[in-house]
This record gives C-alpha cells, structure tokens and sequence, in this order.
C-alpha cells in the first residue's frame, strides 16, 4: 500500500480562523503577516478605523497570537520563576500583564498571563517561547503545550463593546472589572472573555475554539450593527497602542533572545517597566542582575516624546541642542484623538534626565525633493490617551 | 620567458589570485596541468547536450567582495539561489526544507511544535557564529606566536570580536568549534529526520561522522556563504561551477594575464632558498620572482618542491596535514525528471538539494563503513537536479543530477578499478532508485568519481575536497602548518593561495584573494578590492 502523497506546506501565509469574514470585507486587500497568519492592515480606511476604536466597537482577530498553557502541580512555581511579577499573587479568574528576563535582567518577551485556575495558565505573547519555557519548566511537575492553533481568539474594543457583547448574548459582561476573565456558552460554544486589550479602551478580547469563530464573529457583527461595529486592521491597533503606551517587540524593544549584535538587549529599568518587577518575590530568572540593575542608573530609557508640529517623527533621530545624537525613534504618531504629535523613542542616560532642550529630526518628502527639519521634542507621560471608560465598571453602553 | 608572477594551477583560487595580481600591474602567467581551466570548479560536457558541474556543484561561499572586485558578472557569472530542499525517509515522508520562514515553520511545527521553536534557536546560534566568522575571512590568520605589530593588532580583532559576543556566547563558541554536529542538534532539535537533514553539512568531504566532535565547525563553514546577501543560502552558477572559473580566466585576460593548459609543473625553480620559476613536464621553463601554487600543501611541498630547499619542521608539518578523501560523486545525464514516490508532481522542494535518510546514525554507520576502508552501503547522499532552475546544462525537458556521495574510501581494499567504481555507482543508483522508481531507466550517461578520480584528474589529494580536512586542528594559524599561515612558505618568493591555507576549502575565493594581498604586500603593493573593500 503507497502511503498518500502529501502536499508540502504553502509558501507565505495561510488563512487563520476569522479569514472568510475578514478577507469579504478587506476592501484594500491589505495583508501583513503575523506568525504566518494573514492578518489585515486597512480593510477600508485607517482613520475610520482607528475612529472605530475611540468611538463604537472594532473586531481584530488575534489569533496569531502565541498561546501556552502552563499546567500541574507547580504551575504557579514556574510562571513565578518565570516572570518579573509575583504571580503568587493573581487569583484565579483574573489577568497580568507581565514581562519576563535573561539572567541578564534582559527582556526576553512581554505578554500576558491568564490565571484560568489554582494549577492551570496561560501564557501570550508576540514570539515563540516553547523553547524559554521549556527551559524555564525543566525539573518542574507541569506540561507546557503551545495551543497557538487550537485558540481562536478575536479584539472587540471601543467604547460600544460592552453593549455589543451584551446585545449578543453574553449577559453579565458588564461585571467584569479590568483584568477578570469569565466563561459564557454561547449557542453550543464556550466562550472565554477577558477584559484586556491592546488599544487602552474599553475592550474585551474573546477565546474559544477555532469552530465557534465564525459563528461568534456573525452574532457580534449583527448585535453591533446599531452600535457602529467594523472590522479593523492592523494599522489602527497601532495608532491605540501608542496612544495608549503600549510597547510592541521587534518595533520598540528587541528580545533578548533574538538579537544577534551586542548590546541590543533591554532590561526592565530602560524599558520603564520598574513597576513589573518585584525584587521581593524568591528567585526568579534575572532577578540577581535586576537587584544590580535596580541600583544603578539606566544607561538609556524608552519614552513617549511629544513634538512640536504636526509631522509624525517616523525613523527619526533625537539630538540634544540639534547637534549632539542622544536616541532614535521607534514608533511615532500623530494621534487623532488628544491632537498630539508623539513619538516613543530612545534616549541616552544623561539626556533623559535632563530632559531639556530634545530635537528630532523629521524628515519630510514633497514632490520627490526630500528635506529635513528639526522639532522640539519634551518627554510626556507614557499614556498619552487615558480614558476613564478602560476602567469604570459597570461599563457605560457607549 | 620571464613574468612578474607565476600562478601553477587554474583553480578558482589560483585564478582569483592571478586576477588581484594582474589588476595591480604584475605580468601574470597561470600554468595548469589539464587542458582546461577551472580545477574543482568545472562545467564539462562528456556526452552530446549535458554540461556537468563535475566536481563542486552548488555555490555558497564565493565571496561577493571577489565577485564584485574581479567583475565576475560582467564575465558572464549569474548565481541563481535555490531556496528549498527535502529529505526522504524510509516510511513514504519527507520534510521539506524553505527558505520561507512560515512555511518551514508550519512544516516544522507538523513533526513537533517544539522544533519549531528549536529550529530558530538553531539558526541564531549558528548565525551569531557566522557573524564572528564571516570578517575572518578575507583577513590573513594572524601567528599567535609574533610580536609584530600587524599580527597583535590582527590577533586583537579577533579577540575584540569574541569579546562583543558576551560571556555566554563566549562560552558557546568554544563549544561550537570543538563540538560534533549531531551532539550540537540534539540540543535545539528533537525530529530526527530534522536532524538528518541538517547533519549533512557537518559531514560532507570530511572523514568524520556526525557524532565525531569538530563536526559542528563542519557545518558552519557551509552556512557562512551567502547569495546576495541572504546568509547560509546557496545557488547554482548558471552554467555550471565552471562558470565561475570561466568569468574568472576572462577577468584574468582582460587583465593582462595569460593562462597556458596542457602545462603541467615538473617542479619550482629553487636558487640559495629563493624561487626563480617553474620547470614545466614538457620541459619549458618559466621564470619570475614570485611563484604561487595553487595544489595543496602536500602536492605543492612533496612533488615539486626539493627536500632539500625546506626545514625539516616545516616539512613535518606538511606531510601531517591531514587530507583523507571521503567522497565520491555521480554525474549523471537523465532522460526525464525523476518521479519521487513521495513528492507530488513539480513541488518546490525538488529543486532544492535532496537527501534520503532517516536519521543521523544512519550518517554515522555510512561512516562506519568508511572507517573499515569500504565505501558506504547506504551512503549519504546530496542529489540536485540544477536543471529544474538552470536552463543551459541539459537540452530542452532531459534533466542532470548531481549527487555527492559520502562517505567513499580513497583506497578501498584492492584499489579502485572499474569494476569497484560500477559497484560504487549501482549502490548509489539503487538508493535513489528506493525513492524514485524507474531513476536507473532514465539514465542516459554517467560520470562516476571515486576520490582517487578526484586525486587523478583534478590533483586533490586523497580526493579530500577542501584540500586538506576542515577540523580545529588545521585551521587559523594552524592552516596548513603552523608558523606558515600567511600564504608564505620557507622558500622566498613561494606562495600558497588554494584551500590547504585559511580560511579553507569551498568555492570560496578567499585564500586566493588573501595570498594576493600578502604577495603585493611583499612587492610594495596594495591589493585593489574595489568598490568591495
């Protein structure tokens, strides 16, 4: 008997669980890749979109998103090993967002931990870290599953999701504070809803098994049709995220263990997440070179700049009194919503405590001349776009 | 007649440094034993319509500083990337190799999701290796053992360079060029057939097997090429391998160089331990103040040079450079694209470089056979068919496949004679034929090369393919004998510039360029790299 000849894998990206839905309304015929899924840049417009995020209720699909789940009698003790936080901490039912580190005190990833019981979490995150976790787990009792593909898991955000997720069925969302997760059976499906986000609004993010997606997505799509609902891209989570502070690997920070020059690992303290890490908490990876790291002064810092003008500083270079190169920008803006020009950027110790006299570059093409003009540039608050609607609960309908 | 410089052997490092040397305004004559140029890297056409890349067949490591110095494209050289590949097992499956991250990531993930995480920590510890590697290269191996004041400062970089890549790289290198390939895989990966697919590279022309330490180096040496700038990947020179030797030769001529074949060397022309020339075996004597030899360190020292002319400790060194041919090839002209039972009809991966095995102790027990002087009953085996991508080596719909075997003794019990060398080739066949029914009926002609084919009629000795083995003993400062790494040799004016001296074998270029710039360094001169510098 001839085993059946099998077809190899495809080239470039495949379709992921919400594609049928989201490649009839993707009007630009926009693609990136995203952990080899077809993932959406601007379906229509981005300014809509991104309008749909501060205004009525967006669906992003998520799925690419890595997914572990961390199990068994000494799950707590590993994901505590794991991450900066004490997670000793997070009761069951309940979010963290989390860093984790090298032994260097570098920064191998950030994401978020879901506690889903006692002995049972999950773990998401922009890159693989089967092999981290492995490593972290070993000598440990619990199983490390990447359930990447076995989790569909849609962004339904804006100041109209509450009101949607409820029209569509799943009463009681309302009681979700920021950070709970709860279980609701939709028609014949369970539905997993966290109140988390990536676009510092009101929002949920949804899990269930890859069958219920587009059944869910349809329900969602016909409960927000009176409430403004769209289907978004890529490129207006974007524009939220940076509103909203949010850092994003491989575009603000590098993972320490994908660099392959030196010294482009981060630690905690450049990144300005002194607040994850809890030196109090027993051994943890890093935390010897984080107690060292935490008394000295960061030898250079992330931060949210805002610029005068209006031209988003994209790739630019930020100087001190316009000569001297102190940092670099890595994601730049111009937000809609607050009418700020603002950039994250990097920047050298001393310049950063100074704080003063900070230019950037802006570079500027009209009619194929390129020219380039300096900007003053004063470092912000990180959360430049802070609604109260991210925290009230019970959430307002809009 | 008299030159500036004599280059003996037009190998693709003699030619390399004959260029550098005619570009810098030296009277350049290359004198080579065949009546063709081109030494391992040949294009030659046996049988009416087929062009076989007859010995090196694939094209990684040549160095685009060279391509771009010498102007090889303008010769007419075109490196055409082949971006996948796949092994076959012994159960009807295969893993496909693509140079598409996603979809080797999917293929991956199909075997066992953990390899696909292991795969990319693979692939970085083995780039952060050829990120140090790669500016050794076309740099002279500094004495370890000088005080001169180029070699601390050559010595410096290197340590400067070993220093940026952290404690724990620091730590990893070491174990890096000193580990086995297949102890080196078991740490990232778990998939055999992953395993076997990627342990080939530690092991191809060198008489070691997967499991035997220094092999992991093995396998870096072939990943530390690029094409166009795409690290690790390799192409097929439209043409043949001898496309590359060709652009050369005319790179050389229109240089000023002039290239005699047919012209085989009886021996260097010493006087009161200084070179005068050549004597040819037709008798012509060249003269000229440098000469160059581009044979291995062995031929070079042992057959043409007196004994007489060297110090015994440099001798030494010289006849313990270790050589040990390990690999055999087939040429073969085909009648039709095979079909592999496990392969759908035209997929991608065809084109790419194609291995039957199951795991890497099948590697290791091919070596085994190698050991006990036979050549392998189940031989690992890298196949291309570069006529899917290269529309010149093949008339219209008839296909060559390439097949490197290894493992191949250079003397097997008896010797080679035709007989043995028609067995070597049916054991060969008949592995492909496992998983292409019908392979053998399709062959139209073949050209088999046992390594004492390769020592005979291209002047590699044992047949060993870099010229001399690949381990940590006999590379740096160590390549081919220590104290005499730097293209010199104990006889003024001599050089060396092929692969027995650093950084070693493959269609590379770099110790021809190398010698180059040693040579005119010598005379006063600088090396003109160009625009590539």
């Amino acid at each position: 008997m001839t085993p059946a000849i099998r077809q190899p894998e495809p080239l470039g990206l495949v379709p992921g669980p919400f594609h049928d839905r989201i490649a009839a309304l993707n009007r630009q015929q926009g693609w990136t890749g995203w952990m080899g899924h077809a993932s959406p840049t601007v379906l229509d417009t981005v300014e809509f979109e991104y309008f749909a995020i501060r205004n009525g209720t967006t669906l992003f699909d998520i799925s690419p998103m890595n997914k572990y789940r961390i199990a068994g009698p000494d799950a707590e003790a590993v994901v505590n090993r794991l991450v900066t936080r004490d997670i000793r901490k997070l009761k069951p039912g309940r979010v963290a967002y989390a860093i984790w580190c090298n032994a260097e005190g570098n920064v191998v990833d950030d994401g978020t931990v879901f506690r889903l019981a006692p002995n049972e979490f999950r773990l998401c995150c922009q890159e693989p870290q089967l092999g981290w976790l492995d490593d972290v787990a070993w000598g440990y009792d619990v199983t490390i599953t990447d359930d990447s593909a076995a989790i569909a898991a849609l962004a339904v955000q804006g100041p109209t999701s509450c009101a949607v997720l409820k029209a569509a069925g799943l009463a009681g969302v309302e009681e979700l504070k920021p950070f709970d997760i709860r279980s609701f059976r939709v028609e014949t499906h369970d539905i997993m809803v966290s109140r988390t986000g990536f676009t510092g609004d009101l929002g949920y993010e949804l899990w269930m098994a890859p069958g219920a997606a587009l059944g869910l997505w349809d329900r969602l799509m016909e409960a927000g049709r009176v409430r403004g609902i769209r289907a978004i891209g890529y490129a207006a989570v974007e524009m939220a995220r940076i509103e909203a502070g949010f850092l994003l690997p491989r575009v603000d920070f590098l993972s320490s263990q994908t660099h392959l020059r030196p010294g482009r690992a981060r630690n905690p303290y450049e990144l300005g997440l002194d607040w994850l890490v809890a030196l109090d908490k027993p051994h943890f990876n890093g935390r010897r070179a984080l107690l060292a790291l935490s008394r000295q002064r960061p030898a250079r810092r992330l931060v949210t700049i805002e610029i005068d003008r209006d031209k988003p500083a994209h790739h630019a270079f930020v100087y001190h009194r316009k000569r001297r190169e102190v940092g670099f920008v890595t994601s730049a803006l111009w937000s809609p919503t607050v009418k700020r020009n603002i950039a994250c950027a990097w920047i050298e110790a001393p310049w950063v405590q100074d704080g003063g006299d900070l230019w950037v570059e802006i570079y500027r093409q009209r009619e194929l001349t390129w020219n380039r003009r300096m900007a003053r540039a004063r470092i912000v608050e990180r959360r430049v776009f802070d609604s109260a609607r991210r925290r009230a609960t019970p959430p307002a309908d809009f | 007649m008299s030159y500036d410089a004599i280059v003996v052997g037009a190998g693709h490092n003699g030619l390399t440094t004959a260029c550098f040397l005619a570009r810098a305004g030296l009277k350049v004559l290359v004198v080579e034993r065949n009546d063709h140029v081109g030494g391992a890297a040949v294009s030659r056409e046996l049988t009416p319509g087929w062009t076989y890349s007859n010995c090196s067949y694939v094209c990684s490591l040549l160095r685009p500083e060279i391509i771009r110095a010498l102007e090889l494209p303008k010769y007419g050289l075109q490196v055409i990337p082949y971006e996948s590949g796949a092994t076959f097992d012994s159960r009807g499956g295969y893993f496909s190799y693509s140079s598409d991250h996603d979809a080797l990531r999917r293929e991956l993930m199909r075997l066992d999701p953990r390899d696909a995480d292991g795969y990319d920590r693979f692939s970085r510890a083995v780039m952060k290796q050829c990120r140090f590697i790669k500016p050794l290269l076309l740099r002279t191996a500094p004495d370890p053992t000088s005080l001169k004041p180029r070699d601390l400062s050559e010595l410096l970089f290197i340590l400067r360079r070993f220093n940026d890549l952290g404690a724990a790289d620091m730590a990893e290198t070491l174990r890096f060029w000193t580990m086995s390939i297949a102890e080196f895989l078991d740490e990232y990966l778990r998939s055999d057939i992953v395993k076997a697919h990627i342990a080939g590279s530690g092991i191809i022309g060198t008489g070691l097997g997967p499991y035997s330490p220094g092999t992991a180096y093995v396998l870096l040496h072939h990943y530390m090429g690029e094409v166009d700038g795409a690290i690790g990947a390799w192409g097929f020179a439209r043409g043949g391998m001898g496309a590359i030797t060709q652009a050369m030769a005319a790179s050389l001529v229109a240089s000023g160089g002039e290239i005699r074949t047919g012209a085989g060397l009886d021996r260097f022309l010493v006087k009161d331990g200084r070179v005068t020339g050549v004597a040819l075996a037709n008798g012509d004597e060249f003269h000229a103040r440098t000469v160059v030899s581009g044979m291995d360190v062995r031929r070079t020292f042992l057959d043409h040079a007196e004994a007489r002319d060297l110090p015994e400790d440099f001798l030494k060194g010289v006849r313990r450079f270790r050589f040990r041919g390990s690999s055999g090839k087939l040429n073969i002209a085909l009648d039709a694209m095979p079909r592999f039972t496990a392969a759908p009809e035209g997929a991608g991966f065809l084109r790419g470089d194609l291995h039957f095995l199951d795991d890497m102790a099948e590697i290791e027990r091919a070596y085994d056979d190698w050991k006990a002087g036979r050549w392998s009953a189940r031989p690992y085996l890298d196949f291309l068919i570069p006529t899917q991508i290269d529309p010149t080596m093949a008339p219209p719909g008839k296909h060559y496949a390439t097949v490197f075997v290894q493992y191949a003794p250079y003397a097997p019990e008896g010797g080679w004679n035709d007989a043995r060398r028609e067995d070597f080739a049916r054991t060969v066949i008949d592995r492909v034929e496992e998983h292409a029914p019908g392979f053998a009926d399709l062959i139209v002609h073949k050209e088999v090369r046992t390594p004492a084919d390769i020592e005979r009629e291209v002047g590699l000795s044992e047949g060993n393919i870099f010229q001399g083995e690949l381990t940590f003993d006999q590379l740096l400062f160590n390549r081919p004998v220590p104290g005499w790494a730097q293209y010199r040799s104990p006889i003024r004016g001599l050089y060396m510039c092929a692969s027995s001296t650093h950084p070693g074998g493959g269609v590379m270029g770099a110790p021809g360029a190398n010698a180059a710039r040693e040579i005119l360094r010598d005379l006063g001169r600088r090396i003109d790299m160009g625009a590539a510098a």
